[in-house]
């Protein structure tokens, strides 16, 4: 960063870089940049999500009653369709976050590199399977 | 010479922290937010999570995630504000926001896990 600053201000022998102003909203102009915008605004649901678990847990705390306010809270329209729209950013999330896993990570096998398709299906079975286990812990009746 | 910079540790909890929220948000969030409240399915009794919020393994996990989902969204939302909003003029002011708030978001966490009765 301070190297850009350097290099940005005036000196005798470099003038100043030609850099056009770029709009504050730049992002708006294409599809791949609004979902590139959306995809980093997804982290702002992640937080509000673990706000929502660490309420969940003051309330189971504090006991029974406590808890029911809780759930009482959860089913106020505003808190839901809050919470729509978070289930809809966390997906969005894990599949954009799944889908660049096999750039993130190079797995080799035997000296060749393992095929992309290969890691983000294990990604996904992965998330199923967990999915899976917390339903089954949550729901069992 | 260059310092040191803390930027790789940032990034390491962020990617950790992606991977965390990637894997378990979704779906408590389909379940508590959504399937339980509009009564798709029937949520778990206060008992039966009680029961299973005692568990260290199981508190453990939820630590673990807070924390690292909280500094995910740090450094995310950092550059979302760098990056798509331009405000860079900021930068000090962004840095102290976005890493004090997952910092006391988990102190909180450990807090209230570490007191669960």
């Amino acid at each position: 960063m301070s190297e850009t600053k350097r290099t940005t201000a005036y000196t005798e022998y470099h003038p100043r870089w030609y850099r056009k102003d770029v709009s504050t909203w730049w992002w708006l102009g294409r599809w791949p940049y609004l979902k590139f915008i959306l995809r980093e605004i997804s982290s702002v649901f992640v937080a509000w999500s673990v706000v929502v678990l660490l309420l969940q847990l003051r309330s189971l705390s504090r006991g029974p009653q406590a808890y029911a306010d809780f759930e009482k809270w959860l089913r106020n329209p505003l808190i839901l369709l809050l919470n729509l729209i978070t289930l809809f950013f966390v997906v969005f999330h894990a599949v954009t976050w799944f889908n660049l896993a096999p750039s993130a990570m190079v797995v080799r096998f035997r000296g060749k590199r393992v095929p992309a398709f290969l890691i983000m299906s294990a990604n996904y079975a992965a998330w199923a399977a967990i999915s899976l286990v917390v339903v089954w812990f949550l729901v069992r009746s | 010479m260059a310092k040191q910079s803390n930027e790789p540790v940032l990034w390491a909890l962020f990617s950790a922290g992606g991977v965390a929220a990637a894997f378990v948000i979704p779906v408590y969030l389909l379940l508590f937010g959504v399937a339980f409240p509009l009564g798709w399915i029937s949520g778990p009794p206060y008992d039966h999570l009680v029961s299973l919020f005692r568990l260290p393994l199981v508190r453990l996990g939820l630590f673990a995630v807070c924390f690292l989902a909280l500094f995910h969204w740090a450094h995310r939302f950092r550059y979302t504000l760098y990056d798509g909003l331009q405000i860079k003029h900021l930068n000090e002011l962004i840095f102290f926001c976005c890493y004090g708030g997952a910092v006391f978001g988990t102190v909180l966490a450990g807090y209230l896990l570490w007191n669960f009765k």
